[in-house]
């Protein structure tokens, strides 16, 4: 069977959900083969191997230093060498700036935002803003996939699994790059990250400045905490929480908005999301328009009561 | 390290004529290509402009000879975006315009685009900045710019949310700030480098009387493939590496239940979850 390639930047184990998503795809299409962006250890391979990987590639030195350039040229070096029927990748903005500059050095064609693959290589995807979906294919070279979070079930892992080939790629020069030169840490959060969250507990102008009760239903529900561009621009929350068309476009299967009155902006970035639940106190708002279940309420009372139920529930 | 004196800038600012937002968008078409009526100046490419004018104007701006040229590649109506580019203050604009290039994914997009950024050196010397917006409002696949850096073997700097060209060692660096998820990094790259700026990066000015006025005297120079040395095959609906085989809009989401909070509604917003399973 043919190789599918797929592209890793294995941070840690475990293995998080978006890479088990990927290898998972990967075996419905081929033979999942890994190309990792930094040196992995035995346990990474154990890991990578249970969840369907049959031959890794890592690079023989460290990559860090620059942006996506080295990153770039090394999963082209290994697609070079592993000749794979397709190349997937997350659909993170520096996922996608590789999968762009790989598609140039391989003279093949890039798909992003996928939402499925078929296993001819058919590639869904959803366009302006989740209100139109599409069916693409790659025409010319090897096919490179960007795919959104949360499309497939991962596979469980199979721990039985035969050690995989590990093969490693002789650096190459990645042409002029940026350097980074700091970095500074945010506050850890201990949520998942926003784009990849099956749940998504979301606020906006309603909030009046106070997220907490925001975060107290996102933690309790194990989500994420995202905002609108008014929430963002007001200072409430940081700007990478923001939800939208400047900002991330999410699927999760549960999105719950507060305070948010889901205009065309905030729509873009969540209309794709399986169900919507939205608390305004604008029974006008255009959020209820797509939510699945709305309530016409004040955020500072409904968000707390719900999460008092759930509590007691789980007591 | 010293600063030393500044050398005038070569700016390219690459602007998109889009559809409108604000409004339904819709694919038509055999290529299911998006329907350009009611379009505008990609709003994220006003914040492009404005980083190219600030660099621009640190350094005594058009009279100290830097360059600030506002680049369109479209049907004819692009050149709005030129004009619109103009008016807010860019110096000089191109329209990249043929009708080979109808349909063209971001391979020929990036193609045709490298080609133009090489006619324009041919006449005014080398381009030291490529500056984009964070994506365009279109297509969104945010590929272009990666690609153009690809094609152009250009230092790549993508959503830079502050940005800034010193002068090391006679060298010019560009300096930017990146805002990700889990942290925040300073990067710098040697020029000639692309960069793409958020909406973070600064507030764009507006066009004002003065500016329309001036505009009209600009110059706009119309390139078509053949004078940037492209083949017509390589680019356009036929030279493109992807290809889209259907479209469907969305089915629109059907309003679920509303209610009004009686007092209980956070019980029955959990009771809903427990219904849906999601809790």
């Amino acid at each position: 069977m043919a190789s599918v390639l797929v592209f890793l930047d294995v941070p840690a184990l475990p293995l998080p959900r978006a890479a088990r998503e990927l290898l998972t795809l990967a075996g419905t299409v081929g033979t999942p083969v890994v190309a990792a962006a930094r040196r992995v250890d035995p346990a990474m391979l154990d890991a990578l191997a249970s969840h369907g990987a049959v031959k890794v590639y890592e690079p023989a030195g460290e990559l860090d230093a620059v942006l996506v350039a080295a990153k770039a040229a090394f999963l082209a070096d290994a697609a070079k060498t592993e000749q794979p029927d397709a190349i997937l990748l997350g659909n993170s903005f520096e996922d996608r700036e590789i999968a762009a500059r790989t598609g140039i050095k391989l003279g093949s064609g890039v798909i992003t935002d996928a939402v499925a693959v078929a296993p001819d290589l058919a590639v869904t995807k959803s366009v302006l803003a989740g209100s139109y979906t599409s069916t693409c294919r790659v025409r010319t070279g090897t096919p490179v996939i960007t795919v959104k979070a949360n499309s497939v079930e991962p596979a469980p892992a199979d721990p039985a699994a035969a050690a995989p080939q590990l093969v490693e790629v002789p650096l190459s020069d990645a042409g002029p790059a940026a350097r980074v030169t700091g970095r500074s840490g945010k506050r850890v959060s201990g949520r998942p990250e926003l784009a990849e969250a099956r749940v998504i507990v979301a606020g906006g102008r309603g909030m009046d400045g106070n997220f907490g009760p925001v975060e107290e239903l996102a933690d309790l529900l194990g989500g994420a905490v995202g905002a609108s561009r008014a929430a963002t621009d007001a200072g409430w929350i940081e700007h990478s929480a923001q939800v939208g068309q400047t900002g991330k476009t999410v699927s999760p299967q549960l999105y719950i908005s507060a305070g948010i009155s889901g205009a065309i902006q905030q729509k873009a970035g969540m209309q794709t999301a399986k169900v919507i639940v939205a608390v305004n106190k604008d029974a006008d708002a255009p959020v209820f328009e797509i939510a699945d279940f709305g309530i016409v309420g004040d955020v500072f009372s409904v968000l707390p009561q719900a999460a008092e139920e759930i509590r007691k529930r789980r007591a | 390290m010293q600063e030393s004196a500044t050398r005038p800038l070569n700016i390219v600012v690459l602007v998109k004529h889009v559809p409108d937002a604000q409004f339904d968008r819709h694919l038509t078409g055999p290529g299911h290509t998006l329907d350009r009526a009611e379009s505008i100046l990609s709003e994220l490419d006003e914040y492009a402009l404005e980083a190219a004018l600030q660099l621009a104007e640190a350094r005594g701006g058009e009279s100290a000879g830097n360059r600030v040229t506002a680049l369109a590649m479209g049907p004819a109506a692009a050149v709005n975006a030129v004009k619109k580019s103009l008016q807010i203050g860019a110096y000089a604009g191109v329209h990249l315009t043929d009708d080979a290039l109808a349909g063209s994914d971001a391979a020929g997009t990036s193609l045709a685009l490298a080609a133009a950024v090489r006619a324009l050196e041919e006449t005014q010397g080398p381009v030291d900045l490529v500056i984009t917006g964070m994506a365009s409002t279109d297509g969104e696949t945010s590929l272009v710019p990666a690609q153009l850096a690809e094609r152009l073997q250009l230092a790549q700097v993508t959503f830079a949310s502050e940005l800034a060209v010193a002068d090391v060692d006679g060298a010019a660096v560009v300096t930017a700030r990146r805002d990700g998820d889990s942290f925040t990094e300073t990067v710098d790259a040697p020029l000639p480098a692309l960069v793409s700026v958020t909406d973070q990066a600064n507030n764009p000015r507006y066009p004002n009387f003065k500016g329309i006025m001036a505009a009209k005297k600009k110059p706009v120079t119309v390139l078509t493939l053949a004078d940037i040395g492209v083949d017509p095959a390589q680019v356009g609906q036929d030279g493109a590496w992807t290809a889209v085989a259907a479209s469907a809009p969305r089915p629109p989401r059907s309003q679920g239940t509303v209610i009004t909070d009686d007092g209980t509604a956070g019980v029955q917003l959990v009771e809903y979850l427990a219904a849906q399973k999601l809790i």
